[in-house]
């Protein structure tokens, strides 16, 4: 029996054969165009990819010559570049690890509902809102040698030619406090429903057995937490390792080249000495480390996932 | 009240202090006149004169050299440009393949989904520096439909795997039982599958508006003042209108005043758009 037949009688049919064929093809038909989207991004990269085996400087088109791995040598033994890998790495270990300490003290701290810490959960989501750029621009106001009032509240402290990050001893003091500002607040929220998500009984068992409050936190919250803290940790760090906005906005990676992290050191070499295929090396060595870090990411995130579709 | 919940109440209000402060302090600064914002020691009472934002309103900014043109509103109209646009093109695109992914399992489905993802993670220089050349050569260079394009980068991993999770919540049976009722697949999809991951589209949206409004680094790359958003603007604002401080907290203000608000709408979703689906709220 051929569907028109059924049709014939049935002004509605159940087009069963039609929709098997239908059922191959429609997951890609649907997804085709967010796909298509992307590929337009994905070529781009692989160029990127190319240029950094180019010598490639837009000041010098003539010179433009495939030379292999020539920009990976002398960017390996150029000084510069192991300083913007000391400095990329202070950055990221100096700011995630910060921010999960904070961030789980907080997150404990409002553990329990009261309306002080409902409000409060509610209140640091705001810095987390902000452009991080726009907040780099705020704490640059408020560190302002002349009036800003976190000049005027140290040195009333006693810091009186406190320079912020206008000098190299405190320039990476300043960015790492305004991105604890921003993205403290991301680690707690996340802790915070994880912490809200486990079990009680274990804790309440503690509690009825008078276990030191110490054990319970090592031995009973850290680990059964772990998960979320670890997925916090690396999506930050994913983040972190990459930072340009709040750096570009405050110094530029100045004082000199006190904060010329990844992305500010080939953002100055594209844009400054519009040498194109170093400033691609740059990046290609930093989205293979970034490329790595996403892999354990994704494993953690993907579990996660897992157990709260599981749980819905 | 013993020692132990002393101690609770003052950590609670340092953490308040911390991260409420800054955005206190710039805001009455917005309301500030230079020579209030100047005075040492510093102080929170002062005549608020609201002269900082009729400046930036309508584009005339006073200073001591004169008064000059800086067309902030139009980096706020970008923004909203940009910001909308992309979080709807990427609601089109995003939403059918969020779809795909959570209810059938096809060949090359996981592997694209993890594709989109992993744009997510990678150094926008790294694409944008390629995209400069290519944009300039075919005239998407300094254009609102250019930077939509690019700032899907941002909004369709966030619609994708949100809306998703919606999706694989939504019953099947459901769906089947109102097309073995004679509907095509198209008209339940809209009537039934759409509707039901309401609330994961509407929470995508709102947090893929933020998450574009915030973006910086495409449009300083990708365009110049006529199309660039406030975050870029507002950099370009401070070195142009120099000591004017009042003036600058208010153009802060603005540029942060949008996302805020929707924050407040977005609070209930925020945990699991954070997390990408991962978590919970």
């Amino acid at each position: 029996m051929s569907t028109s037949g059924v049709a014939g009688v049935n002004a509605r049919p159940v087009p069963r054969r039609h929709g098997a064929r239908m059922a191959g093809v429609l997951p890609y038909l649907l997804s085709m165009p967010a796909l298509l989207a992307c590929v337009g991004i994905l070529i781009p990269f692989i160029n990127a990819v190319y240029y950094s085996l180019q010598r490639y400087n837009l000041a010098f088109p003539t010179t433009r010559k495939f030379i292999w791995f020539g920009n990976y040598v002398s960017l390996l033994s150029d000084a510069g570049f192991w300083h913007t890998i000391l400095v990329s790495m202070t950055y990221t270990i100096l700011t995630v690890g910060l921010e999960l300490l904070l961030g789980l003290g907080i997150a404990m701290l409002l553990w329990r509902r009261t309306l002080v810490t409902n409000l409060l959960s509610v209140a640091l989501i705001l810095p987390l809102m902000v452009a991080p750029a726009i907040a780099s621009l705020m704490w640059k106001l408020m560190t302002n040698a002349n009036f800003g009032i976190l000049s005027y509240f140290v040195s009333l402290l006693g810091f009186h030619d406190f320079k912020w990050a206008s000098a190299p001893q405190t320039a990476m003091f300043t960015v790492v406090l305004v991105d604890m500002w921003v993205y403290t607040p991301f680690i707690t929220i996340l802790l915070l429903a994880g912490l809200r998500g486990l079990p009680r009984q274990p804790f309440e068992a503690a509690e009825l057995d008078g276990v030191p409050a110490t054990f319970v936190f090592f031995r009973i919250m850290l680990p059964m937490l772990f998960p979320y803290i670890l997925t916090a940790g690396l999506f930050r760090m994913l983040d972190s390792i990459q930072q340009f906005d709040i750096i570009y906005a405050m110094t530029q990676g100045g004082p000199g080249d006190t904060l010329m992290v990844f992305q500010i050191q080939a953002y100055t070499q594209a844009f400054i000495f519009t040498n194109i295929g170093r400033a691609s090396a740059i990046l290609v060595i930093l989205w293979a480390i970034t490329y790595a870090l996403s892999n354990v990411f994704v494993k953690n995130w993907l579990r996660l996932r897992e157990r709260a579709r599981g749980r819905a | 009240m013993n020692g132990k919940s002393v101690l609770r109440a003052v950590a609670l209000t340092l953490i308040g202090l911390f991260f409420l402060f800054p955005l206190f302090w710039v805001v009455l600064m917005s309301f500030m006149t230079n020579a209030d914002i100047l005075r040492n020691p510093p102080s929170p009472f002062f005549s608020p004169t609201f002269h900082n934002y009729v400046a930036l309103v309508s584009g005339q900014l006073v200073t001591t050299v004169g008064t000059q043109k800086i067309d902030y509103m139009l980096n706020l109209f970008n923004s909203t440009v940009l910001s909308a646009f992309s979080v709807i093109l990427s609601l089109i695109l995003g939403v059918p393949a969020a779809y795909a992914f959570a209810r059938y399992k096809f060949r090359l489905g996981e592997d694209m989904a993890f594709t989109l993802l992993s744009f997510r993670f990678a150094p926008p220089l790294l694409v944008l520096l390629p995209l400069l050349l290519y944009f300039q050569s075919i005239g998407l260079y300094d254009t609102y439909i250019g930077l939509i394009w690019v700032y899907q980068l941002i909004t369709l991993p966030l619609v994708l795997w949100i809306v998703r999770g919606y999706f694989e919540d939504v019953s099947e049976d459901i769906e089947l039982a109102y097309r073995l009722d004679g509907h095509s697949w198209l008209s339940t999809f809209f009537r039934i599958s759409i509707p039901l991951a309401r609330p994961g589209i509407a929470a995508a949206a709102l947090l893929s508006f933020i998450f574009a409004w915030n973006n910086f680094i495409f449009a300083l790359i990708l365009g110049s003042s006529s199309v660039q958003p406030v975050t870029v603007g507002a950099l370009a604002f401070v070195t142009a209108s120099g000591i004017e401080y009042g003036q600058i907290a208010a153009a802060l203000v603005f540029s942060i005043v949008p996302t805020l608000v929707l924050a407040m709408f977005t609070q209930r979703y925020l945990v699991e758009g954070l997390s990408l689906g991962a978590i919970k709220g």
